[in-house]
């Protein structure tokens, strides 16, 4: 099987409010992905729905042909848009909570990155500026082996030099199987590590192409193919 | 530090663009081993499978060839790197020459002055 999500007719609402409007998607194995569209387009609820934390209104989504819950878990890392951590926990008590969560959790993948990044492990997240934070808690993410990474928003509060390491990191540790899904406003930081961009806009998938084929037909990078789609 | 790509163009492309020119300047020798994909791709700071395609595509006009398990080397046909020297530096002249045109230099004119300049240089 050579998808890794597929969605069919995936609709959400809240109350009155269409977030995904019947939604066909569907994602390929061994790929890097940017989920890109303007604020309130539907990114994270999409995001939220593959990683069980909402229930579709109508519709259906599969990971690896389940319904989101259990199963799909061990699979899939998320990194959701806001941190989930208990402030007063270690590095390193992160680094053992995950190791028990999850069987793929890499402790000396995390330990590696943690260095390279100058983390101190024993440091409390209480102490840490929101870009150590945000840094962390992809180091948790990105030290799992999975088959679906799922990252909303994940370089936004960091430095550029970080966003740099941060992005080597994802193309070299990421083996040839997973798919990485990206959320993210910061286009022209990321089109060169993605093989695919999806265009979301009212809960619609506007297109969904290679970043290549977009540049070849249309002579533009896709960060501005974006502010044209999207100009307000 | 990653390669320098131009954001308009397509990235595999720019990727062929760039080995090319590495192999013609003998960075990458004839009959030598290019380094892994992965490799390639974490330097250029590119995605793994947009290195893949540009390799495939190098391969495919025979400019490189891989060996089934140990990986893949550059070209030993030395007339194929010099005919794409030639291209390359024919290219260029090209779009030197229409700047220089744009800019309302004859033939004559930009031979002599690069003779001045290049006697300059020697100084």
């Amino acid at each position: 099987m050579s998808t890794i999500l597929d969605c069919r007719g995936l609709t959400k609402r809240y109350g009155n409010k269409l977030a995904l409007d019947h939604i066909d998607l569907s994602l390929d194995r061994g790929k890097i992905i940017g989920l890109l569209g303007p604020n309130g387009s539907g990114k994270t609820t999409l995001i939220k729905l593959l990683n069980g934390l909402l229930v579709p209104t109508e519709g259906e989504i599969f990971v690896d042909g389940k319904a989101p819950g259990v199963e799909t878990k061990r699979i899939v890392s998320y990194l959701p848009e806001r941190t989930y951590l208990n402030r007063w926990m270690r590095v390193s008590d992160l680094i053992s909570y995950f190791c028990d969560f999850y069987e793929d959790f890499d402790r000396s993948r995390a330990y590696d990155m943690l260095q390279k990044l100058n983390i101190n492990p024993n440091d409390r997240l209480s102490t840490m500026s929101k870009g150590t934070k945000e840094k962390v808690q992809l180091i948790l993410v990105m030290s799992r082996r999975a088959s679906l990474y799922c990252l909303d928003e994940p370089i936004a509060g960091v430095d550029p030099a970080a966003r740099d390491y941060i992005l080597s990191t994802i193309i070299n540790n990421y083996d040839e199987n997973a798919t990485i899904l990206i959320s993210t406003h910061l286009i022209s930081d990321v089109e060169n590590i993605l093989d695919d961009v999806i265009f979301i806009q009212n809960g619609h998938i506007r297109m969904q192409d290679s970043v290549d084929n977009i540049r070849m037909a249309k002579g533009v990078s896709v960060d501005s193919l974006f502010r044209e789609v999207f100009k307000c | 530090m990653s390669w320098k790509l131009n954001p308009d163009r397509p990235v595999y492309v720019q990727l062929i663009e760039r080995i090319t020119t590495d192999i013609i300047a003998g960075i990458y020798p004839p009959g030598s081993k290019l380094p892994s994909v992965r490799d390639l791709a974490q330097t250029a700071g590119v995605n793994p499978n947009t290195m893949q395609k540009a390799l495939s595509e190098m391969e495919r006009t025979n400019l490189v060839y891989s060996q089934r398990t140990s990986g893949r080397f550059i070209t030993e046909d030395l007339s194929m790197i010099d005919d794409l020297k030639t291209e390359l530096a024919s290219e260029q002249i090209k779009e030197f020459l229409e700047k220089m045109e744009k800019i309302g230099l004859s033939k004559e004119d930009i031979i002599g002055l690069i003779n001045k300049v290049s006697e300059e240089e020697k100084k």
